[in-house]
């Protein structure tokens, strides 16, 4: 895989990515983590053609409305279809139907063809959604709208812990990683890489807990009870009243094209 | 190991995500408040790790570790993955949205059963043989999830059952290196911080 569609998580920047400001950022996060949502539920569950396009056209018009960084988005949208392409590019083959054309003997159907299309179709129109309505958020801001949106705490507590320490054990990760290369190790396939990646990974660990019985220490002593407090207020404001009906006209309209 | 939204039929999705919010429920339910701390930062570890791109012939795997996964954190692999795969999903476009369920299902069940698997084989008193637990572990963990994304894609259509081999056949080498690395890293939390392996189920069993 060329170095540049792998996905780099040690180079999570999180809460530091920067983004051009959009008119997207004044809608209320919670609004824009269900429109997410319903756009998702619409897109895939319908199969018509007419649907799809006009699913990945909005999801597009989103995008550009968010101001996405472009090749950043790009560099994505293609690592994920790189990834489903494997799926896709079979399907013709496998799919019963009337022949399309045939590659080194086998038939590859006009169903299928189809098949592939609409999955093509509808992954992208979700990612995109989802990468300008609640990627262009920070991370902090979605816990807060999914404890908002009646999400367990728990589990918002607990996503909230790990992003705040994704960078600090990334940046962990790469001083071990640093220290490896400076002793002439290099990534091979071989016993000796595994082991080595183990003992890093292993080591990786229990550096992350014994700072994890720091940090429960030091949040212990500031009088950690079990909850965070939420202090921000979410409230819907006047970009939610116009943007709000707009989703609902247009997600309506793509429900009502998929029966017609 | 991410499945896309859009290939699965709505029965499989449903189902998945019915099954992995009992997983998350119950993995919440056993995690106490004094314990987020260290499952938090240990997620975002595990996150950082299996970023981890290794060569294997000419391509590259990267590892997923949900065997190690499991082993260190038991049944709240669930909320820690599930976590792992909204940050995944929301932040670099990775995965879909309506899958979520499916995914950490087929990523979370898994991790949890070679938990309850290998939790003794890797306290066992010879190095050798907790090794090869870790190995089981980590390997095990793999290959069952990827007959679950094979499972999950041929119930959803009998199309994709050559994609659905091709999977389970792409991810015989991710099995091996897994299997290595994640015996290593036992062994070696074992000699640098055996009270690791054991901390984690004082907590399960309380």
């Amino acid at each position: 895989m060329p170095q540049f569609l792998e996905h780099s998580g040690t180079s999570w920047k999180g809460q530091r990515l920067k983004h051009a400001q959009s008119p997207i950022d004044r809608i209320d996060p919670r609004v824009r983590v269900i429109v997410a949502f319903l756009f998702a539920l619409v897109v895939v569950s319908s199969s018509r053609f007419s649907v799809l396009l006009a699913g990945l056209g909005t999801a597009l018009l989103l995008a550009g409305l968010a101001h996405l960084n472009f090749k950043r988005t790009l560099r994505r949208v293609v690592a994920m279809d790189m990834f489903m392409i494997f799926l896709v590019i079979m399907l013709p083959f496998t799919t019963p139907g009337e022949a399309l054309f045939t590659l080194a003997g086998i038939p590859a159907s006009t169903e299928g063809m189809m098949h592939a299309f609409q999955i093509a179709l509808k992954a992208n129109a979700v990612v995109l959604c989802l990468l300008s309505l609640v990627g262009t958020m920070s991370a902090t801001t979605l816990g807060h709208a999914l404890a908002r949106l009646h999400v367990p705490d728990k589990l918002v507590h607990l996503l909230l812990f790990t992003v705040r320490y994704l960078d600090v054990i990334g940046q962990e990760y790469k001083r071990m990683r640093r220290a490896m290369q400076a002793r002439a190790f290099v990534l091979r396939s071989d016993r000796h890489t595994w082991c080595s990646i183990g003992y890093l990974v292993g080591m990786l660990l229990v550096r992350s807990l014994e700072r994890s019985e720091r940090i429960a220490d030091a949040m212990k002593c500031r009088g950690y009870n079990g909850r965070f407090y939420l202090l921000d207020e979410m409230v819907l404001t006047r970009p939610d009243f116009v943007f709000i009906p707009l989703c609902t006209l247009v997600l309506g309209a793509l429900t009502g094209l998929s029966f017609i | 190991m991410h499945i896309v939204d859009g290939a699965l039929s709505g029965l499989v999705l449903a189902s998945g995500a019915a099954l992995a919010a009992g997983g998350v429920a119950y993995g919440l339910k056993k995690l106490d408040y004094d314990h987020l701390p260290q499952v938090g930062v240990l997620s975002a570890a595990f996150f950082v790790a299996s970023y981890i791109h290794l060569p294997v012939g000419f391509s590259s795997v990267h590892l997923i570790l949900n065997g190690l996964i499991g082993l260190a954190l038991g049944w709240a692999a669930f909320p820690a993955l599930l976590v792992a795969l909204v940050l995944q999903a929301v932040f670099f476009g990775f995965g879909g949205f309506l899958v979520l369920g499916v995914n950490t299902f087929n990523i979370a069940l898994p991790a949890v059963l070679m938990f309850y698997l290998c939790r003794h084989g890797i306290t066992a008193a010879s190095p050798k043989i907790a090794g090869i637990w870790g190995a089981v572990g980590g390997a095990g963990a793999v290959a069952l999830t990827t007959f679950m994304v094979a499972g999950s894609l041929a119930l959803s259509g009998e199309a994709f059952w050559l994609a659905a081999k091709a999977t389970l056949i792409a991810h015989i080498p991710v099995m091996l290196v897994e299997g290595f690395v994640t015996a290593a890293a036992v062994l070696l939390i074992r000699k640098v911080k055996p009270e690791f392996l054991n901390i984690s189920e004082d907590w399960q069993d309380a």
